[in-house]
């Protein structure tokens, strides 16, 4: 392997690494900001409950998240320093936002939130959590913000060779990222709303104490994992129609759509080959007209298949790679302009499956539970841990669809973005040596899997231990009261 | 506008050398000023509730040499390849031990995450000197700002020397942090501690200014060496009389007239070529455009205000000492809530 395909995997490792702490974080720090609300507001020491089991999972959780997010960072000027020299001057802008803005709220709060529980007033205290829990999803908005330009260039001119800035409201206010964030956040929340739904439904079928404890938690989850999914469905298909306009290519390979139809119609699963851009050995089971309905909200319009594309892309952006040592291989070779079929196809597919079923089950859950029923079966157990799990997978396949959907750029000509903003993949990576990528490539993996080892290990010992891990013989609530013992300590 | 930024990024490092540099220093002398587990709490304590905030600013400062200086990132990010690779995962170890070694109560589980804080402590320390000063000193870049040189590149005789530099001036930090922030035995080891180690630890430092302003310094960078070491003599008298706060704030104007001196030293150049002087990187030409670096001045005009306020409040939140009588018992799960399984 070269540095190209080195550097492609690291960045494709480490991101959906760190993007399996982030939804959770960013869900449950909303859902444990409430829950402290609904504690102060009612003083019930089943929201207190709550609020201490739902918290410290998250900040398991939160620290994995905040120390794979700086490898994020450093990743673009170590392996990516051509891609960070050419867009510098607009990508680094909602990167350093998100910093100062708002990931130093989000730890300094959080520090206050986890030690505050003695040193603070109660509404200084949920203060700090709200603060915590917002700045996660401005956090959010900026990297998507970073993202989106990616996807859709906007607000910049070409200058000397290089992008440069022209209007940072463009790049915020980027139709990409308004469709792109609340598509995110949904995401989060559906993530969030598995965990509470599939552990609380554990408890309960094991017959542990606190039964009311986990009865609330199982109510909360499903209806915000229904809410998350119905946002989900409502912005990802704006964000699809949007996509069809600004990368036809990544939509057409995620239909594996080989020729133009009019109307086209929506591939709900294929059996065979679909690796294949002539789509010949495909049987595709489909909804006529449906794929026209998401591409442009009519049933009867075309919509471009890869084969017709191709040539388009040829003769706009070339059919062979510039002749230049820096690519490497492809130096002079030809251009594919078809992302990994199978990759996009069944990314595609897994993302919103992944999604439905994580909806289903939780319904589920919540209907075998209504009155006070539990189902005995050890189906039942495994159905609530097997939904945990679900809208995980989702959101990994949704970010492997949406990034290898956009190869073999980096940056993403398109129609609707600013002409001449675009580079190649090949481009991108520093000039580094295989010994310096591959090195890092294994130490982060095998430091990330211990790590997941770990975490692993110490969300199922806080979720076995329940309610009495996390607030010693029945705690009371006047917390702030003794000053010689810190509440919260390491 | 190039040199205001050029500016906000020393300003960027200085809070971090600042601030991380006492939670380096701390997570180092874990066994040493630890003797028992309450104690290695109290330490940990001291810094709970700060230390990922303090890490913040090595964030924001990558961020805004990303945006403000694209080429200055891209050419130090990829020379540096390696040394940050080790740095990261530093970084990763004792962020996530701080957070999980107290999760299980197993004598044998602490010891591992300990080692884990104390190693990467001190590599994370020894790492963010070595790339601060290959940075001063320069890298052997081409006229494209790739490297040419090794992998190795940024390891030299200079940048170990900037290595134990920072990670000296990290423990002295630490201990005058601990002499400060805690209270009975730990406070009186800390405080001893530092007098003793001073003078050793704080000698790279010294040597390392002395070699930038021999090859570098102009007279105001030499300026700025002598406070350095004014304030490092006045810390050191003020810590013998017992006034850690004010040996605490001398610190930091040592450490803030050293990264003067060093960036100093370095302007007008952001990232020095060893290997010609005309592909060195300069404020003038590694910086983004005038457009974007305006946008970031009104970014940074609201935004750096802020955070220091709360930053701040968060200090005067957790201002007081801690000592082993606020160290709560244990409390992690450790068998199981079930009452009853289902047959």
């Amino acid at each position: 392997m070269d540095v190209l395909d080195l550097a492609r995997w690291q960045f494709g490792i480490t991101t959906v690494y760190h993007f399996l702490m982030v939804p959770l974080t960013i869900g449950l720090s909303l859902l444990v900001a409430g829950m402290q609300t609904a504690w102060l507001r009612t003083g019930e020491r089943k929201y207190l409950a709550m609020t201490k089991f739902w918290g410290k999972l998250l900040l398991i959780n939160f620290a994995m998240g905040v120390v794979t997010g700086i490898v994020q960072e450093f990743q673009f000027g170590m392996a990516w320093s051509a891609y960070s020299r050419f867009v510098g001057d607009v990508f680094g802008a909602p990167l350093a936002m998100e910093g100062l803005v708002a990931f130093f709220v989000e730890s300094t709060f959080l520090g206050l939130w986890i030690f505050g529980w003695d040193r603070l007033p109660k509404k200084v205290h949920l203060a700090c959590a709200w603060a915590f829990s917002l700045a996660t999803m401005i956090s959010a908005y900026f990297i998507l913000a970073a993202n989106s330009w990616m996807q859709h260039p906007v607000g910049v001119v070409m200058d000397d060779g290089r992008p440069r800035l022209t209007s940072i409201w463009a790049v915020l206010g980027n139709n990409t990222v308004l469709a792109a964030f609340p598509h995110t956040i949904f995401g989060a929340f559906a993530v969030a709303a598995s965990f509470l739904v599939g552990i609380a439904a554990w408890h309960l079928w094991r017959r542990t104490e606190e039964g009311a404890v986990w009865r609330a938690s199982v109510k909360l989850g499903t209806w915000v994992g229904v809410v998350a999914f119905a946002g989900l469905a409502v912005s990802g298909d704006v964000q699809g129609k949007l996509m069809f306009e600004q990368q036809p290519m990544k939509m057409a390979a995620a239909e594996a759509l080989c020729h133009t139809e009019q109307p086209a119609s929506f591939s709900v699963f294929a059996v065979g080959d679909v690796a294949r851009q002539d789509c010949e050995s495909v049987k595709s089971v489909t909804v006529p007209a449906l794929l026209s309905f998401l591409a442009h909200n009519d049933f009867s319009s075309e919509v471009k298949g890869i084969q017709d594309l191709v040539p388009m892309y040829q003769e706009k952006y070339g059919a062979n790679y510039p002749v230049d040592p820096q690519l490497g291989e492809l130096s002079g070779k030809p251009i594919d302009y078809v992302p990994s079929l199978p990759v996009t196809y069944w990314g595609f597919r897994l993302m919103i499956g992944f999604g439905g079923i994580a909806v289903a089950s939780g319904l589920a859950i919540l209907w075998l539970t209504r009155g006070g029923r539990v189902p005995r079966g050890t189906w039942f157990k495994w159905l609530a841990l097997g939904s945990i799990a679900t809208p995980f997978l989702g959101n990994s396949f949704g970010w492997i669809f949406t990034e290898m959907g956009r190869q073999p750029f980096v940056v993403v000509p398109n129609p609707s973005g600013v002409d001449g903003v675009w580079m190649f993949t090949a481009r991108a990576v520093s000039n580094s040596t295989v010994g310096e990528v591959l090195t890092s490539l294994v130490a982060l993996t095998l430091v990330y899997g211990v790590l997941a080892c770990v975490e692993v290990f110490l969300v199922r010992r806080y979720v076995r231990a329940g309610v009495a891990g996390v607030l010693p013989d029945g705690e009371p609530d006047d917390v702030g009261k003794s000053d010689d013992h810190l509440q919260f300590a390491y | 506008m190039e040199t205001f930024w050029f500016c906000v990024i020393a300003l960027l490092w200085l809070g971090y050398l600042f601030l991380e540099g006492f939670d380096f220093g701390v997570g180092m002398l874990l066994p040493v000023l630890g003797r028992d587990e309450t104690e290695r709490r109290v330490l940990i304590n001291t810094i709970g509730p700060v230390w990922d905030g303090n890490e913040v600013w090595l964030l924001v400062a990558g961020g805004a040499t990303f945006a403000a200086f694209p080429d200055w990132y891209a050419s130090l990010f990829s020379s540096a390849y390696l040394p940050l690779t080790l740095f990261l995962i530093a970084l990763i170890g004792r962020g996530v031990a701080f957070e999980y070694r107290g999760k299980v109560d197993s004598a044998r589980w602490r010891r591992v995450w300990d080692t884990v804080i104390v190693a990467g402590s001190w590599v994370a320390a020894l790492g963010v000197g070595l790339v601060l000063s290959a940075n001063v000193f320069g890298l052997p870049l081409d006229a494209n700002g790739d490297r040419l040189g090794s992998p190795f590149a940024a390891i030299s005789l200079e940048t170990l020397l900037g290595a134990f530099a920072v990670a000296g001036y990290a423990l002295v930090h630490g201990a005058v942090f601990l002499s400060l922030k805690t209270e009975g035995e730990v406070r009186e080891r800390a405080r001893s501690l530092a007098l003793k180690v001073a003078p050793l630890a704080l000698l790279p430092l010294v040597v390392l200014l002395l070699t930038v302003q021999l090859r570098f310094g102009s007279v105001w960078t030499w300026a700025a060496t002598i406070v350095v070491a004014l304030a490092a003599l006045g810390a050191y008298t003020r810590l013998v009389l017992r006034r850690e706060g004010q040996a605490f704030a001398l610190m930091g104007v040592a450490v803030a007239a050293t990264v003067t001196a060093l960036f100093g030293a370095l302007y007008p150049n952001v990232l020095p070529s060893t290997l010609d002087p005309a592909w060195s990187l300069t404020v003038a030409g590694a910086a983004s455009s005038p457009y974007t670096l305006t946008v970031m001045t009104w970014v940074a005009a609201f935004g750096t205000p802020a955070v220091l306020v709360y930053q701040g409040w968060t200090y005067w939140v957790f201002r007081k000492r801690i000592g082993a009588r606020h160290i709560p018992p244990v409390h992690v799960p450790t068998g199981d809530a079930r009452v009853g399984e289902p047959s």
